[in-house]
């Protein structure tokens, strides 16, 4: 029974757990950093336990000093929240060994999509279509599975994330110094210098879907689309994913509950796919074992809270939802308003927020830890929160985000705001179904 | 530790409210927090401020010498961050006094929201002085190093 539970988390996830834990009549315990022990989060929860001075790598990062205050804290349970050490494997083991429960799925599943080699040969295991390709480990290999492929390529680092170590090649004389340096970045981001090929997919949308396990069997809780990215990070994302024929959906919602069943998967999950915007051919890609910062649009359309079914499973209970009772109705859309002036290369923009003035009214969701006066350190990643809108259709949900972040006033700091006004209003956005290259040709 | 005031869910009913009286504007100030709601065009925002006693508190940054002594120009943070002298830890310094720079010598690294921010000197001359220790937390404009012209 969870009674008490630890957040080792910071940010607008923090508070979200925190709310819902607290909504359970759980003690909620928030494990700060030192540039944290007064945020948002903190005055919500119940206790506040210092996990370590400001620089993540000593704090947020640490297993050993997160597991250190979750014990002192007498915890139950530790909610990773999403980043740091959610899918961390040695973290969940050291709690598990503590006597901790982990707020996440089993060790094995932590393994088994830990890295994306790895996850292409489970997916393939559970009978996924995956994207031609395969491993690199040197540049013979690499040429000579780019040869099987063909050109374009995708070079990706095995212990990948967030785009980093990604890189496009067009062409066999590229390949050698492309290597070199997704290699050089792979091993500088994640310490693990392994790439891998894949065929770039010219025209491909971001579709994953939503799953809950609780070990003995799973259901899904319908699409995503997230192809509006920069650089491989998500900017936008909405539920369901728009302009997608009844079939292909289905089979896409089928592949991903076929793979978290042959993971026996526990807790709430994210099965990602890369869907060709016009065959509809879709491939799977990898599977988050944790909660994503996108969920709340999938709660929106499903009335579901998926922290809460994350608690309820990791203190073992069996899914009280059948795939019968998930009807998702309507359509939500979420943009992430992060401390970065996309006017200049998207450089961050830490400071004091002079003045946060949220959008606010029917429809309208906001994820934030900023009030306003609110400081946005420079030590953590720039999200300062996300605005969630749903309306009965995607022309409402589209209608709506437009004038939700025409009301929104954020000032003190540079944000992604005028950014997502611009597309909001840009008319591939407005028709929904946009590929990954849709940054690329924004006005 | 205490509660928010309101939740989400009683701010969209406030607004629900206002919006069927026709108001514009609702402003609450009490000794915990300021909530102002107001129509905002076609919209609705809303703008928490909370009380000074128990507002978040500012990341501590170490206070650097911002005066630039007659005869040399500084070399100032471009960004609030981290200041790093060396490249990698263990690695030596980017430059060390006595060393002579050009505008786009790398003296240093601010990292900001785990981005690596050069800090180019901007100037010609010699190091004449290392303000900024290193891995110290450093605000934007903070001079990270005085360099004499040649």
């Amino acid at each position: 029974m969870i009674r008490r539970l630890f957040i080792a988390n910071r940010g607008e996830i923090a508070l979200r757990v925190i709310r819902t834990a607290k909504r359970l009549g759980m003690t909620t315990i928030l494990g700060a950093s030192a540039a944290d022990a007064a945020s948002l989060p903190a005055r919500e929860a119940d206790e506040v336990a210092l996990v370590g001075p400001a620089p993540s790598a000593q704090s947020y990062l640490s297993v050993e000093a997160v597991i250190a205050a979750a014990k002192a804290a007498q915890a139950d349970a530790i909610h990773p929240g999403y980043g740091f050490l959610s899918e961390n494997a040695a973290f969940a083991t050291a709690a598990a060994e503590a006597g901790i429960i982990f707020v996440g799925p089993d060790v094995a599943s932590l393994h088994a999509m830990g890295d994306k080699l790895m996850a292409r040969k489970v997916g393939i295991e559970a009978g996924l279509p995956v994207v031609p390709g395969g491993e690199a480990a040197d540049k013979a290999a690499a040429l000579a599975r780019a040869q099987e492929t063909g050109f374009p390529i995708l070079l990706k680092a095995v212990s990948g994330g967030g785009g980093k170590g990604m890189k496009r090649v067009d062409a066999p004389e590229q390949l050698d110094t492309m290597i070199d340096m997704a290699m050089a970045e792979a091993q500088a981001s994640f310490g693990d210098p392994r790439i891998y090929v894949e065929r770039f997919i010219a025209s491909g949308r971001h579709v994953e879907v939503q799953v809950l396990g609780d070990g003995e069997t799973a259901i899904h809780l319908g699409t995503r689309d997230c192809s509006i990215q920069r650089r491989f990070q998500k900017l936008v994302e909405e539920a369901p994913a728009p302009a997608l024929p009844d079939a292909a959906r289905a089979e896409i919602e089928g592949a991903a509950v076929r793979l978290a069943r042959h993971l026996h998967y526990r807790g709430a999950g994210t099965v990602e796919f890369l869907v060709d915007a016009e065959t509809f051919d879709f491939f799977f890609l990898e599977m988050n074992a944790r909660i994503q910062v996108e969920h709340p649009v999938t709660e929106a359309i499903t009335g579901v809270d998926l922290i809460e079914q994350q608690l309820l499973v990791a203190d073992g209970a069996r899914l009280s939802l059948t795939q019968a009772m998930v009807q998702p109705s309507g359509h939500a859309i979420e943009v992430r308003i992060n401390a970065e002036d996309a006017d200049a290369d998207f450089r961050p923009s830490p400071g004091t927020v002079t003045r946060a003035a949220w959008p606010a009214g029917p429809g309208i969701r906001v994820d934030t830890h900023m009030p306003s006066g609110g400081q946005v350190p420079p030590f953590y990643d720039s999200l300062i929160g996300k605005i969630i809108v749903s309306g009965a259709t995607r022309a409402d949900a589209v209608a709506k985000l437009s004038a939700a972040l025409e009301a929104t006033r954020i000032e003190g700091v540079s944000t992604t705001t005028p950014l997502h006004r611009r597309i909001a209003t840009d008319p591939r956005f407005v028709k929904g179904g946009v590929d990954t290259r849709f940054f690329e040709g924004l006005a | 530790m205490s509660d928010l005031p309101l939740s989400p869910d009683d701010v969209a009913e406030i607004v629900a409210l206002l919006d069927g009286g026709g108001y514009d504007r609702l402003d609450i100030r009490t000794t915990r927090f300021r909530l102002r709601v107001n129509r905002d065009g076609a919209g609705w925002t809303q703008d928490w401020d909370l009380s000074e006693s128990d507002k978040p508190a500012a990341a501590v940054a170490a206070p650097v010498a911002v005066v630039v002594p007659e005869g040399l120009s500084g070399i100032a943070a471009p960004l609030p961050g981290t200041f790093y002298r060396a490249p990698s830890p263990g690695a030596p310094p980017f430059v060390e006094v006595g060393d002579t720079v050009g505008p786009d010598t790398v003296v240093g690294i601010v990292e900001t929201m785990k981005l690596m921010n050069p800090v180019h000197a901007g100037t010609s001359g010699v190091i004449a002085a290392i303000l900024g220790d290193n891995a110290v937390m450093v605000e934007k404009d903070s001079i990270l190093m005085h360099v004499r012209a040649q």
